[in-house]
């Protein structure tokens, strides 16, 4: 009686999991493989699409539209995950020591921001970087400080964006940073104490070497994020659509060739390439951290 | 920072100085969220002539809200009943569907199972947007695009969902109690639902939320899948309104850009509320993925 319930049971499993799975099917490897399709085709003048083999991906590695937008987001990436991860380590360090006041405020409101859409982020940051009357030129002005424009050339606007991401992201990172410093074993802490151990000297030596599993995993979130930007620069180009153009980023200049340049079957060969080439950074990201992880022990 | 921290006592002792760096920080978060609070209680002369975190000459908060209800035919409340209806049924959805299968994977060793697991967790790395264009492309020559399903069907699939609640399921379910249930003769269904479930709860509001927060912020894709405007969220709303803010002309009253500030304000209260009464259980969520990577 009991072993056949348990033999039922394993079938049963299959019953739980397959409503998922199959929607998983339709609506995630479906997709992808049919992108990897139609991205071997060409739309013709006169209707229908004829098979052009990688004539698509061989177009894009030469698109200087294409190149310059991954220069850009590869360059994102570099200035603006440092400086938030840097920000979202210290933070959840300083509120795991135990000697901030109110540190449950603190948690809250680094963390706010990510709730907020990020389109309502972009509208916030937009009005701040206004040229003229813009709330940080304002501040700027009080101070006797000539106005800045924020957005006035590529790399200050991609500085500027970064900024919004930052300001939108940290604390995300932060909350996954302090849940695995919360996880971590406190007799190590209290061992480095009774040697004298200071706060500081706890947090940067025993504290953040234990943290690197979690910060690798914020660093390859960091990449999916990065290399797919779209609703920042998207937005801000109604703020300045000559320096934000419509191939800022790879992302923003496939959904171009898609929908306003009708080129659906160049549009997927972008996006399949992207997809690729941010599968492949994490996959290398994930590897030096496990290698980093080995030195370590 | 200072080097006072020597001896073991002190440890606990509140440090001034680090309170007033996170203070600095803090502010850093908050400040465009208090600019945009009080940037809604002016008209648009004010917001661009009046000190950003003060209020202005005036209070125009109700003026700027019957502007947000009112313009366009009132859309906006269009824009707010799509976003919610979006992110229940999608995040309903993905929390049911989530919830079984990590329960599944978790209790049960069919055939297949480890491959399917595997599956479902590399997929976490696939970018939703080198999906969107095919799906778009499917969608359209299955007549979804343009209906409410081309946004709520992507938003049904969790993979980091099924994650989570099989590592939930793993800890909280005891293998014996199931065990235990099956030699009272109970079936499977029943004990999932009698017992299984009922433990999985917690777990099961942290998927929830976080997919809630997921659709309600999702603008790619509904951008792409809906040309009807009536058809949009609120963020792909406040996108075409910002946008027309921010060009001008097309017959706007010069005080669409207070609209555009107070319908953005709107726009993040509820998620703003559910995330201040519903902390303990996001950070279970976020916490349950970090510990075991």
């Amino acid at each position: 009686m009991a072993k056949d319930g348990i033999k039922a049971s394993k079938q049963t499993g299959l019953y739980f999991v397959i409503p998922f799975f199959l929607l998983f099917i339709g609506l995630l490897v479906v997709p992808l493989i049919y992108s990897g399709y139609i991205s071997l085709y060409k739309q013709g003048l006169v209707g229908g699409n004829r098979f052009v083999g990688l004539a698509n991906y061989a177009k894009l590695i030469q698109d200087p539209q294409v190149i310059s937008g991954l220069v850009r987001v590869v360059t994102f990436f570099f200035m603006q995950v440092p400086i938030m991860l840097g920000v979202a380590i210290f933070c959840a360090l300083a509120i795991d020591s135990g000697k901030l006041r109110f540190p449950k405020v603190f948690r809250i409101l680094i963390f706010l921001p990510y709730a907020v859409p990020s389109i309502v982020g972009v509208v916030i940051w937009g009005y701040f970087y206004g040229k003229n009357y813009g709330f940080l030129n304002q501040v700027l002005g009080y101070l006797g400080v000539d106005s800045v424009n924020f957005l006035g050339s590529q790399s200050s606007a991609l500085g500027s964006i970064s900024n919004i991401v930052t300001w939108q992201f940290a604390g995300y990172n932060m909350v996954i940073l302090y849940a695995a410093l919360k996880g971590l074993s406190t007799d190590l802490y209290e061992a480095a104490a009774v040697d004298g151990a200071g706060s500081i000297k706890v947090a940067w030596s025993i504290k953040l070497p234990q943290l690197y599993p979690a910060i690798f995993l914020t660093l390859i979130f960091s990449v999916i994020g990065s290399f797919q930007l779209f609703v920042e620069p998207y937005q801000l180009s109604t703020l300045a659509p000559t320096v934000v153009n419509n191939y800022f980023t790879p992302n923003v200049y496939s959904y171009t060739s898609a929908f306003l340049g009708n080129q659906l079957n160049y549009a997927a060969a972008i996006s399949f390439s992207l997809g690729l080439v941010i599968v492949l950074v994490s996959t290398i990201v994930t590897l030096l951290g496990r290698r980093a992880g080995e030195e370590l022990i | 920072m200072s080097q006072k921290t020597e001896t073991k006592l002190i440890m606990h002792k509140k440090s001034n100085f680090l309170t007033l760096v996170l203070l600095i920080i803090a502010t850093y978060f908050i400040a465009p969220l208090a600019w945009l609070v009080i940037s809604s209680t002016k008209n648009t002369t004010d917001i661009y002539s009046t000190f950003g975190l003060w209020f202005g000459r005036s209070i125009h908060f109700w003026d700027n809200i019957k502007l947000v209800f009112q313009s366009d035919n009132g859309i906006f409340i269009n824009w707010v009943m799509n976003s919610l209806v979006y992110s229940v049924s999608g995040a309903v959805g993905a929390a049911i569907l989530a919830t079984m299968a990590g329960y599944g994977f978790s209790k049960y060793d069919f055939v297949g199972a480890k491959m399917m697991f595997r599956f479902t967790l590399g997929a976490v790395m696939i970018p939703t947007a080198a999906l969107a264009i095919p799906t778009f492309v499917i969608f359209s020559k299955m007549n979804l695009v343009n209906t409410r399903w081309a946004v709520i069907l992507p938003s049904l699939i969790s993979p980091l969902g099924v994650y989570l609640m099989k590592v939930y399921a793993d800890t909280s379910i005891p293998k014996n109690l199931i065990e235990a249930a099956r030699i009272d003769g109970a079936s499977e269904v029943k004990i999932f639902l009698g017992i299984s479930l009922r433990l999985l709860m917690p777990g099961f509001i942290t998927v929830l939320l976080l997919s809630v927060i997921g659709v309600w912020n999702n603008f790619f894709l509904p951008l792409i899948m809906l040309s009807k405007t009536e058809l949009q969220p609120l963020t792909v709303g406040l996108s075409i309104w910002s946008g027309r803010a921010n060009g001008g002309g097309s017959g706007n009253s010069p005080e669409f850009q207070a609209a555009v500030i107070t319908a953005s304000l709107l726009s993040i209260i509820p998620l703003c509320i559910t995330f201040l009464f519903l902390q303990r259980f996001w950070e279970n969520g976020l916490s349950s993925g970090a510990v075991k990577e």
